[in-house]
């Protein structure tokens, strides 16, 4: 089977989707997407003439099933330290983060 | 028979007629849970025991502690004279998918295992509000991607009890078997692309995928925002219409939640199927799936033993009064997989960026130079593969230079899809279905280990399900009797647009077709 998702192509996958994988985690996970990109391929056999648009959810957006817009209050939340204790670093209500990369740009 | 083996309704009357109360009702169903559960997942949880491989294993999490606070809440509100709520006494499960207050909401993933929310989902909420009793919350495939329940990474994984030896399917595998096993009568599930009907028809109960937008999303944690629906499982369809009609209707804090008012669905329920006109598809008895050697696509037809119980049903249907209607043509299902593929991908991918170890969930502890290095050492250690999967395929279909070709062309074939639907219940239309009655699985459960780490073939079991994902159409599977190897068989009906009470009485009268037949009296293993 022709590879579609080569090893270049998914370690860049790989960096986008902000994650590191081991070797074997790696070699698993690109067979499998190439397996399913041979079953997407199949949309690409589908006739679609113009007046086929994209649908983004299935029941259509009308008035009658929709929520209408409503005004934008702020509403405090009861218990934020209840949030901030979520986080794995929190120092004084900041949250603490590793150094930030930075680029100077030319 | 003991409390915890009626259904919702049945405990709702006994408690009401003061026969019961609801810490009876309580006591009942966490003895249940302690002599079939076995011991809850958890993170590293070690080698399966022969003991393990007899039990169900459907929590994470018990919260007995809440369950029997409310429980005595109610009782006291009963002796006061005063309505605690339509659910009142009833013990229910939640999917941990959905946040909860004060408890672990973990998603079943590694990332978020320490994680308790602050806040609980709206579907939670008027659960409790209407006086059901949370007594845990129960195992799925990690954040809902898989079908067999097994990608948990909390471990042992949920088991069939009709056969421990099977899978639950998924990924609301934790809820169909603690329903199935008599631990709650009903269980709050989500369906994405089958979630709650596959393994419903694994475990031989009912499940209820809502229209979208019947129920909130609030507080349930994403995986294709599209497509995800909360909604019931249940052993019986009064049930499952009755807790829809708790946690149906709109909600300011999700705006894809409908305005549309959902009809008292028990005051219709018992009104049978004289004169609906319900449909059944060739395009549902076949199934297409790819050859595990060589990945090619082949078609062939569905299980006898699958369709026959479809045929039956329909026979049963007719005999009752409703008008069968033969070759409905539905010519787009075979293509809701691969749009799955990319659809339900791409929106994963979205969702899942705000795992990254700084708001909450899990933080590498190994040392990282900078915060890039923090976010991508904290995401692999926090994902496990299936979530990882996902992630890079949608990141590959949604990318500027594959998007034309692949992710806007699955949301054209879902119009496709959509189209299919929108025919044949069109009132003015050649078919003006009320429901199509179709198989809800290719095959009855499968061996646990049989599929899993088969990305695609697992990705097959949800093909007869996917559809009404794509149209946001609902659709329930109801119990109809076992196969050779006595697994039960699901049947599915969907129908159209926020018009699950026909899917009800449809149902409440097949049911009243197959109460004297003799597969309902037979009970699942881990209960015989």
């Amino acid at each position: 089977m022709s590879e579609s998702i080569t090893v270049d192509v998914f370690d860049h996958l790989v960096g986008l989707a902000a994650l590191e994988l081991t070797p074997d985690q790696a070699d698993y996970l690109r067979t499998q997407l190439n397996h399913q990109l041979k079953v997407i391929d199949e949309l690409k056999a589908i006739p679609l003439d113009e007046n086929v648009p994209i649908n983004l959810h299935g029941v259509p957006y009308e008035k009658a099933t929709s929520s209408l817009p409503r005004e934008d209050i702020h509403k405090p939340f009861a218990d934020p330290k209840s949030i901030l204790a979520q986080s794995p670093q929190v120092d004084d209500g900041y949250i603490i983060v590793p150094d930030i990369p930075h680029t100077t740009l030319k | 028979m003991e409390l915890c083996d009626l259904s919702a309704l049945e405990l709702t009357q006994l408690l009401r007629q003061k026969k019961t109360s609801a810490v009876e009702i309580l006591e009942s169903t966490l003895e249940r849970i302690g002599s079939v559960d076995g011991r809850s997942g958890a993170l590293d949880g070690g080698a399966l025991t022969d003991e393990d491989k007899q039990k169900v294993h459907a929590f994470i999490t018990l919260t007995d502690d809440r369950a029997l606070e409310h429980a005595q809440q109610i009782d006291k509100q009963l002796a006061n004279s005063e309505d605690p709520g339509p659910l009142a006494g009833v013990p229910f499960s939640v999917k941990d998918i959905f946040c909860v207050t004060g408890t672990p909401s973990t998603a079943a993933s590694r990332i978020l295992a320490n994680f308790k929310a602050p806040y609980t989902a709206t579907a939670v909420a008027r659960m409790e509000a209407a006086g059901a009793l949370m007594v845990g919350k129960v195992n799925l495939d990690e954040f809902t991607h898989g079908s067999s329940n097994e990608s948990s990474a909390f471990q042992p994984s949920p088991r069939n009890p009709w056969d421990t030896s099977r899978v639950p399917g998924g990924s609301s595998g934790g809820s169909a078997a603690s329903v199935a096993a008599g631990e709650v009568p009903l269980s709050l599930g989500t369906d994405t692309a089958g979630s709650i009907r596959q393994p419903a028809a694994f475990c031989g109960v009912v499940g209820v995928k809502p229209t979208y937008g019947r129920v909130s999303r609030y507080g349930l944690i994403a995986f294709a925002s599209s497509l995800d629906c909360p909604g019931p499982v249940a052993r019986t369809v009064t049930d499952a219409a009755a807790m829809l009609q708790v946690i149906s209707g709109a909600d300011d804090r999700d705006a894809t939640s409908a305005p549309t008012p959902a009809p008292d669905y028990l005051s219709t329920i018992e009104n049978g199927v004289k004169g609906m006109r319900i449909g059944l598809s060739p395009d549902y008895f076949r199934i297409t799936y790819p050859d595990p050697q060589t990945g090619e696509l082949l078609i062939q037809a569905l299980p006898a033993e699958i369709e026959r119980s479809v045929r039956q049903a329909a026979e049963k249907l007719a005999a009752m009064g409703a008008e069968i209607v033969e070759d409905v043509p539905m010519p787009n299902t075979r293509f809701g997989i691969p749009a799955y593929f990319v659809i339900s991908r791409v929106e994963t991918a979205s969702n899942l960026h705000r795992f990254d170890g700084v708001k909450y969930g899990l933080r590498t502890k190994a040392p990282t130079a900078d915060l890039t290095q923090m976010y991508r050492q904290s995401r692999n250690e926090g994902f496990g593969l299936q979530p990882k999967l996902r992630i890079l395929m949608g990141m590959y279909v949604s990318a500027a230079q594959y998007s034309e070709e692949y992710y806007k062309r699955a949301l054209r074939v879902r119009t496709l899809i959509r189209r299919d639907f929108e025919s044949v219940y069109d009132p003015a239309g050649k078919y003006r279905l009320d429901a199509l009655l179709t198989p809800t699985t290719p095959t009855t459960a499968f061996a646990m280990e049989a599929i899993y780490g088969n990305s695609v073939l697992m990705q097959y079991a949800d093909q007869l399900t996917v559809s009404a994902n794509h149209a946001g159409v609902p659709g329930i599977s109801i119990p109809a009797g076992f196969d050779k190897s006595g697994l039960p068989i699901g049947i599915q009906l969907l129908g159209a647009d926020f018009c699950e009470d026909k899917l009800f009485r449809i149902g409440r009268a097949y049911e009243h077709a197959t109460e004297s037949a003799e597969w309902r009296q037979v009970k699942p293993q881990v209960l015989r």
